[in-house]
């Protein structure tokens, strides 16, 4: 068969299912609807994620180490220390938080303002933050650092704020495998959604399906315009998904900037990546054209001419 | 052109609609198939078409042994022939030009190529002008004829025709039946299945009449191949 003949033919098949889709607008808005739901919801879940992870993202990846100095310990001391902590293996960054300091941050960010002037003495103890180097975040690493922060006499107190950072991360772990829960499922209803409508429609086109047959239409050549309705629905679909992500941020967003300018974030929604469109429309024309095949390959083999 | 030797019929529910037949049919012959109702006329025809496939015995076509042929060469072997039927199987929902054109787009004619045989066929068949009509707006003899214009578009080398005038008059049907002699005169093979023997017998010259009674060949055991065919020459 020549590419002339192989590409007419498809033409023929594509605008043919075209055809007949807009010809009975009504059922096929609802079925790309039902078909846009299903892939909107792994998209919407997916955003979820991203935007969570993206959120807590300066956090998730590092931990700090407090070390809170009693309160009789002197700055130049602590600058001491400072100094020893920056020779240990195993140290990124260490930053000197004077008492002073530590108060007047608190004084600004805590809202306490007026009544924090009233104090004779400053109740904060100076402290350090120091930061592991990425290679050493490990729990052991951590635990060997924490004991060698612990055991210098002037400190009152070692925190690791790793807990939090470690329940966060198994959240979205959670998130993600729930995504992946949805998306499978989901992605068989598309398949059953489709399959089912490809099913009723060579039904109700049988005996024109007979006369294909009859007239030399091979299996390949009957089903190739259900694998194209197939197709057509699963794009479509795709973009009703699209469609309503883009209005769900919308009315989001302002919210959602709202919520974040309360923590003093300049945090704004984000939207689907390119990459992530492009398997939006990937998935729903592979799941479009995977139910169309099922279901045509199983129905049409039972339609043989009669005589 | 078709041989059949010895071929059993046997549907699923157990009845025996070919019995042992045997007939062979030239390249380029008109052949009438008559006989009562149930006699195994459109079987014949259904095993030609490979719609069903012999029990028993072999069925040869233009050098094709029928029964064994894969099933992924089914289609094209049915390109190769031209099937009418009593109630025509037209698309009712598409013009005339689409069901004419069928044949050819299934095999991926192209579009003027299609658009030239489909007007030639037309013509054939006295329908040229009507391509835009649908089956529904025409007489039930000119319906018959977009059947034949589909059954020929392609241009077989065999036409197979089940009841071809069984929905029609008289005169309508002796339309029908010179538009068949008239694609044996330029070389095509034609088998006409009717149970209307007063027409085969009206219809004078150069063909035969196969007459098959209840699953066998009348006047033989379907034993030999030729001499139990009646000649009408
Ligand atoms: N698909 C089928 N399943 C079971 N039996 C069938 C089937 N088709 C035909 N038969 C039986 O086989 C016998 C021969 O049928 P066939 O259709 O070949 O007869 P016919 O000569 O064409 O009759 P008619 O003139 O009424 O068309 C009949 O008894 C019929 O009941
Ligand atoms: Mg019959």
């Amino acid at each position: 068969m020549s590419i002339a003949v192989y590409g007419t033919r498809h033409a023929q098949a594509f605008l043919g299912s075209l055809g007949r889709l807009a010809r009975s607008p009504f059922a096929t808005f609802l079925t790309v609807l039902v078909i846009g739901l299903a892939l909107a919801l792994p998209l919407a879940l997916q955003l979820l994620v991203t935007n969570a992870s993206r959120a807590t993202g300066g956090f998730t990846s590092a931990v700090d180490v407090s070390v809170y100095f009693k309160q009789n310990v002197a700055l130049a001391e602590v600058q001491q220390r400072a100094a020893n902590a920056r020779a240990q293996p195993g140290v990124a960054e260490v930053t000197v938080i004077s008492a002073d300091d530590a108060l007047k941050e608190f004084q600004k960010y805590s809202g306490f303002g007026a009544a924090l002037q009233a104090l004779e003495q400053n109740p904060l103890p100076n402290a350090l933050r120091v930061r592991p180097a990425a290679d050493a975040m490990s729990p052991s690493d951590l635990a060997r650092l924490e004991r060698y922060l612990a055991a210098w006499p002037e400190v009152d107190t070692v925190q690791v704020d790793s807990q939090w950072v470690e329940r966060l991360n198994a959240i979205l772990d959670v998130l993600k495998r729930v995504l992946l829960v949805a998306a499978v499922l989901l992605g068989a209803g598309v398949l059953a959604v489709v399959g089912n409508t490809v099913r009723l429609e060579i039904q109700n086109r049988r005996a024109e399906i007979e006369v294909v047959k009859l007239v030399g239409g091979s299996n390949a050549f009957v089903r190739r315009p259900f694998l194209y309705t197939g197709v057509i629905y699963g794009v479509t679909g795709a973009l009703v998904a699209w469609g309503v992500m883009a209005i769900a941020l919308g009315v989001l967003e302002g919210s959602v900037a709202n919520l974040a300018k309360l923590y003093g974030s300049q945090y704004a929604l984000a939207g689907p990546a390119a990459e992530e469109v492009l398997w939006l429309f990937a998935g729903g024309a592979v799941l479009g054209w995977l139910g169309a095949w099922i279901s045509a390959t199983r129905h049409l083999r039972r339609i043989e001419p009669r005589a | 052109m078709i041989a059949f030797d010895h071929v059993v019929k046997r549907y699923p529910n157990g009845r025996e609609a070919l019995a042992g037949v045997s007939f062979r049919i030239a390249a380029g012959e008109m052949v009438f198939l008559t006989g009562r109702s149930g006699a195994g006329k459109s079987t014949v025809l259904k095993l030609i078409a490979l719609i069903e496939r012999p029990t028993r015995g072999t069925v040869l076509v233009a050098g094709k042994n029928l029964g064994a042929l894969p099933s992924r060469r089914i289609p094209a072997y049915r390109r190769s022939i031209g099937v009418v039927f009593q109630d025509h199987r037209l698309l009712m929902d598409r013009p005339v030009f689409d069901n004419v054109a069928l044949p050819l787009i299934v095999a991926g004619s192209p579009l003027k190529e299609t658009d030239k045989r489909v007007r030639a066929a037309l013509d054939q068949v006295g329908l040229l002008g009507k391509e835009r009509m649908l089956p529904l707006e025409l007489s039930a003899g000119e319906q018959q004829r977009v059947g034949i214009a589909r059954a020929v578009v392609s241009k077989p080398t065999l036409l197979i025709c089940d009841e071809p005038t069984g929905n029609l008059d008289r005169d309508l049907a002796v339309e029908v039946m010179r538009l068949l002699k008239r694609f044996q005169n330029v070389g095509v093979t034609v088998v006409v299945a009717t149970h209307d023997i007063h027409l085969v017998q009206e219809h004078e010259s150069g063909q035969r009449t196969i007459v098959l009674d209840d699953g066998r060949i009348q006047g033989g055991a379907g034993e030999e191949p030729l001499p139990s065919i009646v000649a009408s020459r």
